[in-house]
């Protein structure tokens, strides 16, 4: 293997490079100097995200365990932006006392998580995606636990080892039986030896099972809010969107290269998750009073949403998807972003408490509603766009039953949306949340996922560029 | 630059603009002049249009601009008006400009009000311009969601409650909408082309009859909703009742007129043989609409309900009008539009002006404003009258047209329909007639009441706009209705071309 070819795997490289410059930062900075660790990774995070733009040869390696595509290579960049815009919100909480220790740890972790995730979506068997699964997961569990004097946050810790360990062991039988019946692993023969039998439907059954696990599709959501409550703030916004979205598009990618066969059957399946999400979703997000909680359910249904794009198995549905989820990236950040930054410097996260604030702190309640209705779906703000041609797509392929009830939902969660709203905006309150100042790097996170948020939407270049990068049948 | 643009610019810089003030002060001042510069830009494009039309450019379309916008679904952003579409922009353009000035004294977070009141106006422009499904359908969302805001934080009584249940209804609405207009989509190209969201194209293709019949329905409803269709009609009292003043103005004015012209516009337009086919269900719920809606309108003791009612009997009556589908009604149906629209703003305006004095909106609470405050009392006579179809007043043409539109259908079922609705130009009668005893004559009841005060400078610039208008179209009607009679021909030969 030559340099050349080493370089495929560019993405991961550098990441690893960053994860082991922070690590010897760690062993030979004083302990009184820690918090340089944050601005030194923060930049070294930055170089690594805009050399990810620079243009990439693509190809297979390893007998073809890893492999990259353009739009592999995009959607690893959409995720570089995401955790580079998480690793900003993190900052003025890592500065805190009682992190002042764990600095590195932190991002030393929550990288390696994003190395997993990046060799999650540029596997080429099952192998190499169960490995990269399991190195995203894993650290994310120490994630989960990291404020670790808090009873809830172990709790979350506890609660995710636990379901992702059973909903891996799932994948994982389910893997053995696709094994089984085809004899190889690697997705391309998979897909070529595919012939629908009682025991490959089991296997894939199972499969589909374990990634609705990580996605937090219906009826396999459960460890989704309590884990989200309980992690700490930036760590809820890397599970709900770095994972759910890496783990969403590698289903996508899965279903549409090895199980291209049986898209009728899985078209069916995806069907009825997509309504259970999406309607369940809501109807416990309606009753959150717990900020996280709340983001926590209305996440859940965005997934319903972001199904509706994978059934349609078009080119189409592809670039939805894609194009969903860096729209939900960018709105789903600023949301967090805006309870990070109440929850660091009044310790407050419940919607009671958000009353009356747009009276204190004008502008992070209008990004907060910005970001609300681009989770939504309102013009002009690009949630609107991504959930529109997701629609189309599911429209394209003649389900307007469950388009209908798609936009019914989307109204639904329009209603719980407008209470935070409504909160911030029309309830009186006597003491609202201190008018504050943020700090810098909180400012630039919200201002770079505000300028997301509606320029992914009128840009249409962004559009078709993943159109021309995506694939379907 | 293309002239339509500027309906979208203007805002847009307004808004900038509002925001680089420090007070309520600025705000106001500066948002006058962008609804005056975009009253001043839709009376110019009236004589544009009727200039081109008489160098005699007969397109269909007039000043049409056409971008690219997302090349691979064939969404454009495409605009053109017609003579249609003119008399609606000049409408909104009036009814924003009578508003800003009927909101001077908003003082609490004006600004924000301001800013809201402008990006709902401007989603009304761009629905009245676009030639495009996709955009049509982002400007209609544009103008719904401000509402909440607008009626949450601003308005009165139950406001939240309001607020929540229009802005809900009328997204569920659009939700059946979109699945309509995907329908329309992914059926304009029956024989392979191109799949278009142009309203152009796709009128000049038959989209299938099975297609049509499963969608038409979908888009009809989904408009239909934002006309206070029956039995979806229950956001709009509670809507209007709780919203401010300049919200009930423009939301009564304009944008339950988005409702009527996406009817025709998209729905009958694109699909006349489910039109056809499917208007008698329809015609039997804008009859009760109609004669629902006034007699809601004569129980009701507070002043905005009584409106509200009426806006629902009223627009009851456009819908009933298009789908009579014959070029008197419809050409009724549009002239009902703009002279409803005209009117149920001055009412709404001198409602909130005299709930400004009074504080209290209950018609038996008050009386004998007429000796108090003359010049808001003569004024909502005349709004009155003109709701009421005195001749001389835009009521009377509006409601002459349709009535005598509908009545040339020779079958019994459409004229049984037509005296029904005729019925209620009496009820409103009644329901006039009766406030404007009890409120403007009669003694005062309310010893309070002699030291209020008459109109401002502002509230007569406010009314004295919109009766001039009121007034314009009853005594020069014609030139109206051909101008509207001359964009209905496109749309009559697709509706009668079997």
């Amino acid at each position: 293997m030559n340099l050349q070819q080493f370089l495929i795997m560019r993405h991961e490289i550098l990441l690893i490079g960053v994860v082991l410059l922070v690590l010897l930062a760690e062993l030979f900075i004083k302990n009184e100097k820690k918090h340089y660790v944050i601005p030194f990774t923060i930049v070294l995070f930055l170089l690594i995200t805009i050399a990810g733009f620079l243009p990439a040869t693509t190809g297979s390696l390893f007998g073809g365990m890893y492999q990259t595509s353009n739009l592999i290579i995009l959607f690893k960049n959409i995720l570089n932006v995401a955790v580079f815009i998480i690793l900003l919100q993190s900052a003025s909480w890592l500065r805190k006392e009682i992190n002042h220790e764990r600095i590195s740890e932190f991002y030393i972790i929550l990288l390696s998580s994003l190395v997993g995730m990046n060799y999650m979506i540029s596997s080429g068997d099952f192998l190499m995606f169960y490995l990269g699964l399991e190195t995203a997961t894993i650290p994310l569990t120490a994630l989960a636990a990291f404020d670790k004097y808090k009873n809830k946050s172990a709790e979350a810790g506890i609660k995710f080892i636990l379901s992702s360990a059973l909903s891996s062991g799932i994948l994982l039988f389910g893997l053995s039986i696709l094994y089984g019946t085809t004899g190889s692993i690697y997705f391309t023969e998979v897909a070529d030896k595919l012939v629908s039998s009682p025991l490959l439907v089991l296997g894939f059954i199972f499969f589909v099972s374990g990634m609705a696990f990580k996605i937090s599709l219906v009826p396999f959501h459960f460890w989704t809010a309590d884990v989200y409550e309980g992690a700490p703030v930036n760590v809820t916004s890397y599970l709900s969107v770095v994972s759910k979205g890496a783990a969403a598009f590698i289903f996508m990618i899965i279903l549409f290269t090895v199980f291209k066969s049986l898209s009728d059957m899985w078209g069916g399946v995806l069907y009825l998750l997509s309504i259970l999400t999406m309607t369940i979703g809501n109807l416990f997000a309606m009753r959150q009073k717990n900020m996280k909680r709340f983001l926590a359910f209305s996440s859940i249904s965005q997934a319903g949403f972001i199904l509706l794009g994978i059934m349609g198995a078009s080119q189409l549905g592809m670039t939805s998807v894609v194009y969903f989820v860096m729209v939900y990236v960018f709105s789903n950040l600023a949301a967090f972003g805006v309870v990070s930054v109440i929850s660091d410097k009044t310790g407050l996260e419940n919607m009671d408490d958000y009353n009356g604030m747009y009276r204190t702190n004008p502008k992070l309640s209008l990004i907060m509603m910005l970001a609300l209705f681009s989770l939504a779906g309102i013009p002009p703000v690009a949630g609107f766009f991504g959930k529109f041609f997701l629609f189309t797509s599911a429209a394209s392929k003649g389900y307007y039953w469950l388009v209908l009830i798609a936009v019914l939902n989307a109204t639904v969660s329009l209603y719980y949306y407008l209470l935070v709203v409504k909160a911030m905006f029309i309830n009186k309150n006597d003491n609202p949340i201190a008018k504050f100042r943020s700090t810098f790097t909180d400012k630039l996170a919200l201002i770079i996922c505000v300028a997301g948020i509606f320029a992914i939407g009128f840009l249409s270049p962004i559009y078709e560029l993943i159109r021309s990068l995506s694939f379907g049948f | 630059m293309n002239i339509l643009t500027l309906f979208i610019i203007i805002p847009i810089l307004t808004v900038i603009g509002i925001l680089c003030t420090k007070d309520y002060k600025g705000a106001r001042v500066i948002s006058a002049i962008g609804m005056g510069l975009q009253l001043v830009t839709s009376v110019t494009l009236i004589f544009l249009f009727l200039a081109e039309r008489r160098a005699g450019n007969t397109s269909e379309m007039l000043f049409m601009v056409d971008y690219v916008w997302f090349e691979a679904l064939n969404i454009h952003y495409l605009v053109g008006v017609d003579g249609i579409s003119v008399a609606m922009i000049t409408l909104t353009s009036i009814v924003s400009f009578a508003g800003i000035f009927a909101s001077w004294e908003v003082k609490d977070l004006s600004r924000e009000f301001f800013i809201s009141l402008i990006i709902l106006a401007t989603g009304v422009f761009g629905f009245f311009i676009s030639l495009d499904l996709f955009t049509m359908f982002l400007f209609y969302e544009l103008a719904v969601i401000p509402m909440y805001l607008l009626i949450g934080i601003w308005g009165s009584g139950p406001k939240e409650y309001s607020a929540m249940k229009l802005t809900l209804m009328l997204m569920g609405g659009s939700a059946l909408l979109l699945v309509g207009l995907f329908g329309i989509y992914f059926n304009s190209a029956p024989d392979g082309g191109h799949l278009t969201f142009n309203i152009l194209e796709i009128s000049k293709i038959t989209i299938p009859i099975e297609a049509q019949r499963f969608f038409f329905p979908f888009t009809f409803i989904g408009f239909g909703i934002l006309g206070a269709l029956f039995p979806f009609h229950t956001w709009s009292p509670d809507g209007h009742a709780s919203a401010p003043t300049a919200v009930s103005m423009l939301h009564a004015g304009v944008l339950m007129k988005l409702g009527g012209y996406g009817c025709f516009r998209v729905a009958m337009f694109l699909m006349p043989e489910a039109a056809h086919e499917l208007a008698w269900i329809f015609l039997i719920l804008t009859t009760i609409s109609v004669v629902y809606g006034a007699f809601g309108a004569i129980w009701q003791k507070d002043l905005k309900y009584i409106n509200a009612y009426s806006s629902v009997s009223h627009c009851g009556l456009v819908l009933f009008a298009l789908l009579m589908m014959n070029e008197t009604a419809m050409d009724g149906a549009i002239i009902q539009m703009i002279s409803h629209g005209l009117m149920t703003a001055l009412f709404f305006a001198l409602i909130g002006m005299i709930y400004g004095r009074t504080h209290t909106r209950m018609i038996n609470e008050m009386g004998g404003l007429m000796k108090v405050m003359p010049f808001l009392a003569v004024c909502y006579v005349i709004a009155g009258l003109a709701s009421l179809g005195l001749p001389g007043l835009s009521g009377f043409v509006a409601e002459m047209t349709i009535f005598v539109g509908s009545f040339q259908h020779p079958d019994l079922f459409h004229r049984v329909a037509t005296i029904i609705a005729c019925s209620s130009i009496v009820i409103t009668a009644v329901y006039i007639l009766r406030v404007v005893g009890i409120l403007l004559f009669g003694p005062i009841r309310n010893n309070d009441f002699l030291q209020l005060k008459d109109a401002k400078w502002y509230e007569k610039m406010s009314t004295v706009t919109l009766i001039v208008a009121v007034a314009g179209i009853g005594l020069f009607p014609l030139w109206l209705s051909d101008m509207i009679m001359n964009s209905l021909k496109p749309i009559m030969d697709q509706l009668s071309l079997f």
